[in-house]
């Protein structure tokens, strides 16, 4: 076994893990300005409880990428490629999404607000399902040639496991965001919240846990059918927790649930990065997918140093802004008169 | 077209797209945390209203640069699976660094910074904006790197077919990314300093035109008051008139930045790719003069086609080794070179796809080059001569009444982005065919090079390409009307968009307009959850 390439593998795996556990919510908090809101205070009370580190968190994304190009090519080109389409539309949903956040209170009208509402909730759903599809499918394999092609065309990809990965993922989002949202804000929108979280648990968590299963009956480990033991713990454990009041520490036993999710199906893959449903001798794995270990030595030294960097300057972000957010709030939107249209408004009028 | 050419043309507009957004990100960051600074060791309103004023507008168009950059990444894998499968073992870390080492820091202090006017002390507000800042430069850093080493391949051995790296610290000290970095830094500076100039020119042609401000005998302003209207007081003269004066001031020094590390990059170019520098010349024959215009038919790529009406003897010379009589090679005596080192057609591989055997065009579009690289000189010249122009005309404190004038300084706004943009079209046109150039440095490696025609995705349709295309171009046009008109809202409402706290009744403004309960100098966080900013 290779040292270097199973440091990145876990590596890789522990990005995709704080991706999902970090934009887990925001994204699921974007879903929920249409699903969950009911009046535009609300709607910004959600946004203002993510405001300040979505743009962080969605970073989580841009780093498993480009550590996955940098430490396994192979696997970064043949899974980008092959998912061409499915990717085209994470992309556009999170351009949509991003701009959306910025944009959104910039215009004091109804329908530009929910226009970008629409953008923000849509924009969240087509992401998460787009990443869980595509993580997914990394995971249950693609028809990919000798070369790691894709081979069948355009759709190739599409298979039960694709929307099984992304509506996994948007379930997940949903619950982790109810989960933060019980957390972060105060007063109707928090109780709410922990009602929709206890009443939905185990509709939401069903498609990932059925993901995480069929993974372990493909190519499941001794430890890794224990972590998914260990995760549905996890599950109840939130459940429980939230239905007693306790939102910090049910939110951090979902993030277990998560952690211990993700490690039983990265676990059980291993050390196949992308399986060829082809032929298994055209899989991508840790041996032939990966850089040089000049590379990933490298890699692996800066990153001992910038990811808990990365971590604690994030952590403190958290800790700057761990107030609850509620109704009251929610200061009075801003409507200007532009000095240029003010003077002609007070001359003529 | 074919997949590869629809590839190009998708990776042109997202890129060239994505770097309009990026250097206004970069330079406007770096003058609003000066000004920020200004205010936080004066405590002067006018530097809050600049950095409230400024700092909106960057924020506006900071989130495009964000939403646009996360296609970059994601295009090489996706379009691109050739090159990313042949570069990754050294490409592929630059970007990882980016993300890890740059960006994260750069969203996440930028989100502290937005969102912590109240619960972070002044001093920590302040540091987290040039944490961001710094962030954002290292970031321009670690992509010119990775860009670099498709220019000017260093620090690695070819094993099995791919470069793999051997040496970090000379991918990390390419001194084609060493010059670049520098040059793209004050590019973007530029940037920077053109839109303060414009809009700042607007405002306070508003104010004399409005009849707020007046002029005395001697030809000095009066700063006046229109108390009818939110944030037309006298403060407010000040604003303008000293963002003018930063944003000249900047547009002169980062011209001068540009011009000498341009030099030095020109005179790098020279060597590590002489064939893009004769294109950019449409230099045949081998000579010593820079051509002032060149005509040529359009569309060829016969160099005898070309000629060179105006030419100043020695400046060639000049640009390239330093003298005025070192021959330059032109394309002519290139040509032949190119062929016996990397063949005369593409080798027969699948790779090529239906371009394998195809004879190899080695001359780059010789239009772009030749124009591209006159438009970068020409508009960022424009932009700092103007800004000259500017400092004399407003040195009595306002600008003149001239409504032309104003539109002037407004559309001058666009010179600089001109000119980034046509650098980078340049140096990326000049390139081809290569998407990696190879390195005719004696100290370069040998075969390290890819033709562009082999990096393409082969598993990827052109269907799919087109669909990308089609898509990305239409969201990008649509945010972009999206994104001006807001810039255009914020900019014409002055500094009341940015501060609606100066629309209320008239009050001590030192106390409302700062931040902390007492200003600057309080130190105790306010009583309140965040500065909601959504």
């Amino acid at each position: 076994m290779e040292l270097l390439p199973t440091i990145w593998f876990i590596a890789i795996a522990v990005l995709w893990t704080g991706y999902l556990f970090l934009e887990g919510f925001d994204l699921g908090v974007g879903m929920l300005m249409k699903l969950f809101a009911r009046n535009n205070t609300e709607r910004r009370v959600l946004l203002n409880t993510i405001g300040p580190v979505w743009d962080g968190n969605e970073v989580w994304l841009l780093t498993a990428g480009g550590a996955t190009f940098a430490a396994f090519p192979l696997w970064y080109a043949s899974l980008f490629s092959a998912l061409y389409l499915p990717l085209l539309v994470v992309l556009l949903a999170l351009i949509f999404r991003a701009v959306a956040f910025e944009y959104r209170g910039k215009v004091d009208t109804d329908s530009w607000r929910n226009r970008w509402d629409w953008a923000i909730a849509l924009g969240s759903f087509f992401a998460a399902f787009g990443v869980g599809a595509a993580l997914a499918l990394t995971t249950t394999g693609l028809p990919l040639n000798a070369n790691g092609d894709r081979e069948g065309g355009p759709m190739a990809w599409f298979s039960g496991y694709a929307l099984l990965g992304g509506i996994a993922v948007v379930g997940f989002a949903l619950l982790h965001a109810l989960a933060f949202l019980a957390l972060k804000t105060d007063g109707e929108v928090r109780h709410r919240a922990r009602e929709w979280f206890v009443r939905l648990l185990p509709v939401l968590l069903l498609p990932i846990a059925a993901w995480a299963l069929a993974i372990q009956f493909m190519d499941g480990k001794l430890w890794t059918w224990a972590a998914v033991i260990l995760a549905v713990a996890a599950a109840v454990t939130a459940w429980l927790l939230a239905r007693n009041g306790s939102e910090g520490r049910s939110f951090l036993a979902l993030g277990a649930f998560l952690v211990l999710g993700t490690a039983s199906i990265f676990g059980a893959v291993f050390p196949v990065v992308l399986p060829s449903t082809l032929d298994s001798a055209f899989d991508l794995t840790i041996s032939n997918a990966s850089s040089s270990d000049y590379t990933l030595g490298l890699m692996s030294i800066v990153a001992a140093v910038g990811l808990p960097l990365v971590i604690a300057y994030q952590a403190w972000t958290y800790w700057v802004f761990r107030r609850r957010v509620s109704a009251a709030h929610i200061p009075e939107a801003h409507s200007f008169l532009p000095a240029v249209a003010a003077k002609a408004f007070t001359t003529k009028g | 077209m074919d997949a590869l050419e629809i590839a190009r043309w998708q990776f042109g507009i997202t890129t060239v797209y994505h770097f309009m957004m990026v250097p206004l990100t970069i330079g406007l960051g770096l003058v609003v945390a000066v000004i920020q600074t200004a205010w936080y060791r004066t405590g002067r309103p006018e530097y809050l209203r600049m950095t409230k004023f400024w700092g909106k507008l960057f924020l506006i168009n900071f989130i495009m640069g964000v939403a646009t950059g996360i296609v970059q990444e994601f295009q090489f894998g996706m379009a691109w699976s050739e090159y990313s499968r042949f570069v990754g073992d050294v490409f592929g870390a630059p970007l990882a660094l980016e993300a890890l080492l740059a960006f994260f820091v750069e969203s996440t202090f930028l989100g502290l910074w937005i969102f912590g006017w109240k619960q972070l002390k002044p001093a920590i507000h302040l540091a987290c904006l040039w944490v961001a800042v710094i962030g954002s430069a290292l970031s321009a850093y670690f992509i010119i790197v990775a860009n670099s080493w498709m220019q000017h391949p260093v620090g690695v051995e070819m094993i099995n077919g791919r470069p793999v790296m051997t040496d970090a610290w000379a991918v990390f000290t390419n001194n084609t990314a060493l010059v670049a970095v520098p040059h793209t830094l004050f590019g973007a500076l530029a940037v920077a300093g053109g839109f303060l100039l414009g809009i700042a020119w607007y405002h306070l042609w508003r104010r004399r035109h409005d009849g707020v401000d007046t002029v005395g005998a001697d030809g000095k302003v009066i700063p006046g008051e229109d108390v009818r209207i939110p944030g037309r007081d006298r403060a407010d003269h000040s604003v303008w008139i000293r963002s003018l004066r930063i944003g000249a001031v900047v547009a002169m020094i980062s011209f001068a930045g540009t011009a000498v590390t341009g030099d030095l990059q020109g005179k790098l170019m020279f060597q590590q790719q002489p064939m893009k520098m004769a294109a950019a010349e449409a230099a045949c024959h081998d000579g010593t003069g820079f051509s002032v215009l060149s005509i040529g038919n359009v569309g060829s790529r016969n160099c005898d086609d070309v000629v060179a009406v105006i030419e100043v003897p020695g400046i060639l010379s000049f640009l390239a080794k330093g003298d005025f009589t070192t021959e330059v090679k032109g394309v002519n005596s290139l040509l032949p070179e190119y062929k016996a080192n990397y063949g005369t057609n593409l080798p027969d591989n699948p790779i090529y796809g239906e371009r394998a055997g195809q004879e190899i065009e080695y001359v780059p579009v010789m239009e772009v080059t030749y124009w591209g690289f006159r438009m970068m000189i020409g508009f960022g010249g424009l932009a700092a001569l103007a800004a000259l122009v500017a400092l004399w005309l407003t040195r009595k404190g306002t600008v003149p009444e001239s409504r032309g004038l104003m539109r002037l300084a407004v559309f001058g706004i666009l010179a600089p982005f001109g000119a980034n943009a046509a650098g980078w079209i340049f140096t990326e046109m000049g390139r081809q065919p290569f998407v990696v150039a190879p390195n005719p440095d004696p100290s370069g490696i040998d075969q390290v090079f890819m033709f562009t025609a082999a990096a393409v995705s082969p598993g990827v349709s052109a269907g799919e390409l087109i669909a990308s295309l089609v898509a990305l171009t239409a969201v990008y046009a649509v945010l972009l009307v999206v994104e001006v008109k807001l810039l255009v809202k914020y900019i014409r409402g002055g500094v009341v968009s940015a501060m609606p706290e100066l629309g209320h009744a008239p009050v001590d403004e030192n106390e409302d307009a700062t931040p902390g309960p007492g200003g600057p100098g309080d130190t105790k966080p306010a009583d309140d959850v965040l500065a909601f900013a959504y």
